[in-house]
């Protein structure tokens, strides 16, 4: 297998509580690797960690109340992108990784038109002249497929709706022609139709200039449709990693069963009721002890409450589970 | 943009009207009359009476009233009961004078009090932020007058650095260069306008940096961040911008100053200035002065809020005037 571009080993974001009520450790321990030119989909219910691990990798968590623990490393082009200079990661923000975010509305300064929030980053990286690079963000508008892009140029975010600002948000991550996009939650603040515009605009976008997508989103709809492999995470870990396909006929960890079973599906009777997981996922600052799923798993036994599982390979190419099943697979056979 | 403009116009008139009437009723009603004798000035109610008939208030105050809005859409505001000249003489005497320090505070207090808050929120919870943000609170909360008097005592009496009132050297005035003139306004200005900026700019600051601080915590701020900008100018430019919106509000409200000028402080340091006038007036009786003031202060404020309407659409695109966006 090639290289991985973007290789994440023990990642820790922990953020202190207001009023000392703890520590919350929402990105507690995550590992994995991106490959040049491929989509990763990282899911997971809300307060699981993905968004806090996407925006670790740029660093853009505020500090305080936050911070990335010593002995977290994500290594991009051959640096630790967690010791960098402030200059030095300047000059990979935006550049070579770039990110688009849940809300495209409040994503974009409303002060300034979209022509000039798309030529900054020219402007900054590539030291484009202001006429040159109001000329990239034109070519980037038409890029990204916006009508009459000559006019949009001019407009301000207000003027324009949601699914045309996740385009210039898109135009915008996309102006110096990173390796990296990151993703987070694209679709989930636009109508279903624009949503599906926007992930067909991404695939034709990475099939033409070969960046590496990193696609964070709880729908798993999105990923079965769009990932070449996918991350699952729970409770500030990695609880599953595979390929897609291997994802959706194999998935070993109970909690990825979970989230598929409450998904509605064509090859389904429809009357079925939708399956949802008991419970919530558990406060950030009060992980439960062994498997942090132990609470909600039908089924858990005395291993599971006192012992933590590591990451166990299935024997599928490339499938990772965190589930003692994985070790005793006679377990599940017992109880259905 | 031009019918939007003579609807504020319309308006704006309307209120200065509604301003002039108010304010010579209620003067007239306050009990007390002008050329009342005092201890130094024994005077024959014979005379009070002739004074009185001269300038007409022994008529119905209907009378007077009628009287003085047709003298005054004539463009004559009256004459000074107490000052025995006309008052457009007065007035061009003391507008200039009060221009110069409430335009000279008004420019302390913002140019100041927004360096100091940008500087704190982009040092938010650090120790320089801690200092300064109480320094501002204790500017902002002490009286002007306190600390006319605190600086006139410091650097006027016992430093003897600066004049301790006044607007020029009664003595020398005349016989000074142009740039000699121009030094010694300066320096008679300093004290007073130091005072009335500092006290102004405390409040700014801590108004600023509560602005900056909410800008910072927006979406889009994070994404200039994810762009790759410096830290400068995702302050100086992405939030301070979105940051100076409230600012206008605040400089459209403090805008009626330049003209009103500050009583207090205008009396400690004996600034021939219209806050002066207007406070020595409303002693005095002085109708016609205290309704001419209460014409510049209402013109001002009415000024002040479209000034700060158009500075608004200016700097917010969301409320442009005319093309685009939603009128205001």
């Amino acid at each position: 297998m090639k290289e991985p571009l973007l290789r994440v080993r023990d990642l820790k974001t922990y953020f202190v509580t207001e009023r000392g009520r703890g520590t919350a450790r929402a990105v507690d321990g995550v590992s994995f690797d991106l490959y040049p030119g491929e989509t990763l989909g990282i899911v997971g219910e809300s307060g699981c960690g993905k968004t806090v691990t996407s925006l670790s990798i740029l660093r853009l968590i505020p500090e305080p109340p936050g911070h990335i623990r010593p002995g977290s490393f994500i290594e991009f082009e051959g640096r630790n992108l967690l010791t960098l200079s402030p200059p030095e990661l300047r000059a990979v923000r935006g550049n070579r990784i770039a990110m688009i975010f849940q809300e495209p509305m409040t994503s974009l300064n409303p002060v300034f038109t979209v022509g000039d929030q798309i030529a900054e980053a020219a402007i900054v990286h590539q030291r484009l002249s202001r006429r040159a690079a109001r000329a990239r963000a034109l070519e980037m508008l038409r890029l990204v497929g916006i009508p009459d892009p000559e006019a949009r140029l001019d407009d301000y975010p207000h003027q324009l709706s949601g699914g045309i600002c996740q385009r210039v948000m898109i135009a915008m991550a996309l102006v110096c022609h990173p390796q990296v996009l990151i993703a987070d939650e694209p679709t989930t603040a636009l109508d279903v139709t624009i949503q599906a515009q926007i992930l067909e605009l991404l695939e034709r976008l990475q099939a033409e200039l070969g960046m590496a997508i990193m696609l964070i989103t709880h729908d798993l709809g999105i990923v079965a449709g769009s990932a070449d492999r996918v991350v699952v995470m729970y409770a500030g870990q990695v609880v599953e990693t595979a390929p897609t396909p291997e994802l959706f006929t194999r998935a070993q960890h109970p909690y990825t069963e979970g989230l598929m079973a409450s998904v509605p599906r064509l090859d389904r009777p429809p009357a079925a009721r939708l399956h949802s997981i008991p419970g919530n996922v558990p406060a950030a600052t009060d992980w439960p002890s062994g498997c942090r799923f132990h609470p909600r798993c039908p089924y858990a036994w005395d291993k599971c409450r006192a012992e933590e599982p590591p990451l166990l390979e299935t024997g599928g190419a490339g499938h990772t589970a965190r589930c003692w099943l994985v070790a005793e697979p006679q377990r599940r056979m017992r109880r259905s | 943009m031009t019918a939007w403009l003579v609807r504020r116009c319309a308006a704006a008139i309307a209120i200065v009207f509604a301003v002039v009437t108010l304010t010579f009723l209620l003067i007239h009603l306050a009990p007390g009359t002008p050329f009342v004798p005092s201890d130094e000035r024994v005077l024959d109610p014979a005379v009070v009476d002739g004074l009185r008939r001269q300038f007409g208030l022994d008529r119905p105050l209907g009378v007077q009233y009628v009287r003085y809005v047709v003298a005054l859409l004539h463009g004559d505001p009256g004459y000074s009961f107490s000052l025995r000249r006309p008052i457009g003489e007065v007035l061009a005497t003391t507008v200039p004078n009060t221009l110069l320090l409430s335009g000279a505070a008004l420019a302390i207090d913002f140019l100041l009090g927004a360096a100091i808050g940008l500087y704190q929120a982009a040092r938010a919870r650090h120790r320089a932020d801690v200092v300064l943000g109480n320094a501002t609170l204790f500017l902002y909360s002490v009286p002007t007058f306190w600390l006319g008097l605190v600086l006139v005592l410091v650097f006027g009496q016992h430093l003897a650095w600066f004049p301790v009132g006044g607007d020029r050297n009664p003595v020398l005035y005349p016989s000074l260069s142009l740039l000699g003139r121009l030094g010694d306004r300066a320096w008679h200005l300093a004290l007073p306008a130091l005072t009335l900026g500092l006290v102004g700019a405390g409040g700014t600051a801590r108004f600023q940096r509560a602005a900056l601080l909410e800008v910072a915590g927006q979406d889009f701020i994070r994404t200039a961040r994810a762009k790759g900008l410096h830290e400068r100018r995702i302050w100086l430019v992405h939030t301070l911008r979105n940051a100076l919106l409230p600012l206008i509000t605040l400089f459209g409200l403090a805008l009626p100053f330049l003209l009103t000028g500050a009583v207090l402080i205008e009396t400690v340091f004996s600034w021939p200035g219209m806050g002066k006038l207007a406070a020595d007036a409303i002693f005095t009786r002085d109708y016609p002065v205290v309704t001419a003031a209460a014409l510049l202060a209402s013109v001002m404020v009415v000024l002040g809020s479209l000034v700060a309407d158009v500075l608004y659409s200016v700097a917010d695109p969301r409320i442009r005037l005319g093309k685009g966006g939603a009128r205001a």
